[in-house]
């Protein structure tokens, strides 16, 4: 009996050790690989950066690895590409950096605000054929952009008119802002409008139906209510459209392409990588002007960022 | 000196128009919030039958009407387009005629080639690497670390992303230094002719690839580090009770429960590769032969100005994404039941 127990045993403990030493091996080389590939990931931002700061005169005579031996920098790239521009470039890319701005702030907040209270409405004011509107809107997300853009560029430019009767005015809106704003707004609609909702319609019944005694009106309860309950959502999705804005190129060449009135910085690097061809320190350190705020945005606020992507996020 | 003065006066006027653009937006952002406080102030006095109805429309009329006028109708109108001419008014109607063009031109079965390859080896590969990191890294210490590297390229726009890998890609004569690390590496290794890569087919459209795969490879990290962090502990004890370690737990116990996000992920960076566009138009501008069909669909309505034909590929994308986007939101429902 105990002879049996002992052969039994024997093996079991052999075993585990031997997994026990497979274990701590196969960890270790796991983390090496990951390790190994983290480094793979970030060496081509890091030779961005580091070339962005070389002289330009090293640049065309040696790789950026070679910084190491012969470490040699300037700020005169970022002067240059931020204020001057050069090599048939004319004028900086600070313009283009105002319109990614100006771009990116009002169409996050569009999008959120009438997100915001379309969501609010299809979660709390149900009225008859509310579900069915909130399928129809979800359901949009399967239209690309690519299948809208000529048809409301088209819109902006010329307006609607049905047999020569003007229905919707020529807005005279080419080339500004505001052609690109509101594309935007429109283009963030049905995944907004999806992941608020998901979040507004969770929100606790009672507290709804106690404001609605007390007498409040949508208007009220909406402001008042939901409004400082849905703020972890609602930045949520913000990062998630900011960032979304700011590094779009197809909406933005265009919406906004040809004019240098309203081309955000993606658009005009996309131009410089023709322009200045090989003169790679100017062009590195023009993406990493475009790539520094995302970036900040990013670091700063990557919780909510990761939860909004969580959320779902099939988007454009 | 005129040189001088004449670019700070230019310098200056950027300047004044930037300040101005800054203060047109905080006008915009200032009076857009007024106006909605206002109509809510306004609306909220309504009283009786009338304060029902209304308040439906000012909540949801907004919404509606960018949709329509932003989705709906221009989706119709490009399906309409499709069917037409090249020019953008009075075209004739062609019937299929830009379809079977599409499908039967040289250049167009070229265009559709390189998006399959695209569908299939970017978002296997980018899910694949992300799905290894999320469960590599789940036991490590500089785990935070480690996951916002990987994950930082998401925060880089596409033309950012392309900018770096086309420098990394960068091609110089093999007697002169390089400056292309991708060149460095095999001439270290002892390959002492390499191409010319960016313009090398078909290598350069899997180049391409690879940007896709370092962005969202972040992304796959994320939602799957989530979602294995979400397996209940007890779940993995039992496994480890039953002799389960390392691939084996890995392949029997992690990867099923996980199946309905690995599809998710996998979906979602798919529909991601249908529509890329940015990284195309950078690095090559769709020449070398690796033109995709979002990128073509731009050149031939913004460049060639052929409308119909700009239509039609649009419409064939829509016709790709619909499938997997009904799949993907299948399996997300799946994965918010289980959870």
């Amino acid at each position: 009996m105990s002879a049996t127990i002992e052969v039994e045993a024997t093996p079991v403990v052999r075993r585990g050790g031997k997994a026990e030493i497979r274990r701590a091996f196969s960890s270790r080389l796991a983390s090496f690989a990951i390790i190994l590939l983290t480094i793979l990931w970030t060496i081509p931002t890091f030779g961005l950066l580091v070339t962005s700061v070389r002289p330009g005169s090293d640049v065309s005579k040696s790789g950026w690895w070679t910084i190491f031996e012969h470490p040699h920098f300037t700020w005169d790239n970022y002067h240059q590409v931020l204020f001057v521009g050069g090599f048939g470039v004319t004028g900086g890319i600070i313009p283009y950096l105002v319109n990614s701005l100006a771009i990116t702030i009002p169409a996050t907040l569009f999008s959120l605000v009438f997100a915001a209270m379309a969501a609010y409405c299809l979660a709390w004011v149900k009225f008859r054929g509310s579900d069915v509107v909130f399928f129809v809107i979800f359901a949009l997300q399967v239209i690309p952009l690519q299948l809208s853009l000529v048809p409301l560029l088209r819109l902006f430019n010329d307006g609607a008119h049905i047999g020569g009767v003007p229905i919707f005015p020529d807005l005279n809106l080419g080339g500004t802002l505001y052609q690109v704003w509101i594309p935007h707004t429109m283009f963030a609609m049905p995944l907004a409008i999806f992941l608020l909702h998901n979040f507004i319609a969770q929100l606790p019944r009672d507290l709804m139906e106690a404001a609605r005694v007390d007498g409040a009106n949508h208007f009220r309860i909406f402001r008042t209510i939901v409004l400082p309950l849905i703020t972890p959502a609602l930045a949520s999705f913000a990062i998630f459209e900011f960032l979304w804005v700011w590094n779009d190129l197809l909406v933005a060449l265009t919406f906004g392409g040809g004019s240098p009135k309203a081309l955000p910085i993606t658009g005009r690097l996309a131009q410089l990588v023709g322009q200045y061809g090989s003169r790679w320190q100017l062009l590195t350190a023009g993406a990493f002007v475009a790539m520094i705020i995302p970036l900040i945005v990013f670091f700063a606020l990557q919780r909510y960022f990761v939860r909004g992507l969580l959320a779902g996020s099939v988007k454009g | 000196m005129l040189a001088t003065a004449h670019r700070a006066v230019t310098t200056a006027s950027t300047l004044t128009d930037s300040a101005g653009k800054i203060g047109q937006v905080i006008a915009v952002v200032a009076v857009f919030l007024a106006i909605v406080l206002l109509i809510f102030l306004a609306a909220g006095r309504a009283t009786g039958r009338i304060q029902r109805p209304l308040t439906i429309t000012v909540f949801l009329g907004p919404a509606i009407i960018l949709l329509l006028v932003g989705l709906v109708i221009p989706a119709v109108r490009t399906f309409i387009l499709s069917l037409h001419g090249a020019s953008p008014k009075n075209a004739p109607y062609v019937g299929l005629a830009n379809y079977r063009w599409a499908f039967t031109d040289g250049a167009e079965q070229q265009v559709l080639l390189n998006t399959l390859l695209w569908l299939i080896v970017a978002p296997v590969l980018a899910t694949a690497i992300g799905l290894l990191i999320a469960v590599g890294v789940d036991r490590m210490k500089s785990q935070a670390v480690v996951k916002s590297l990987i994950f930082m390229p998401m925060a880089v726009s596409f033309v950012g992303a392309s900018i770096i890998w086309k420098f990394v890609y960068d091609y110089r004569d093999p007697s002169e230094p390089q400056s292309g690390l991708l060149s460095q590496i095999v001439i270290a290794l002892g390959w002492n002719h390499p191409p010319n890569w960016i313009s090398s087919h078909p290598l350069n459209n899997f180049l391409l690839m690879v940007i896709m795969i370092w962005v969202e490879t972040g992304f796959a990290m994320v939602i799957l580090s989530a979602a294995i962090k979400a397996i209940p502990d007890d779940v993995i004890e039992a496994a480890r009770v039953d002799g389960a370690y390392g691939f084996r737990l890995f392949r029997s116990v992690q990867i099923p429960m996980i199946r309905s996000t690995l599809v998710v992920v996998l979906t979602t960076v798919m529909i991601a590769t249908l529509k890329i566009f940015d990284i195309v138009r950078t690095v090559t501008g769709g020449n070398f032969g690796t033109n995709t069909l979002s990128n073509d669909m731009y050149s031939k309505t913004f460049v060639e100005f052929n409308y119909g034909r700009g239509a039609a590929l649009a419409v064939i994308i829509f016709v790709a994404v619909v499938p997997l986007l009904v799949y993907n939101i299948v399996q997300l429902r799946k994965e918010r039941a289980t959870r």
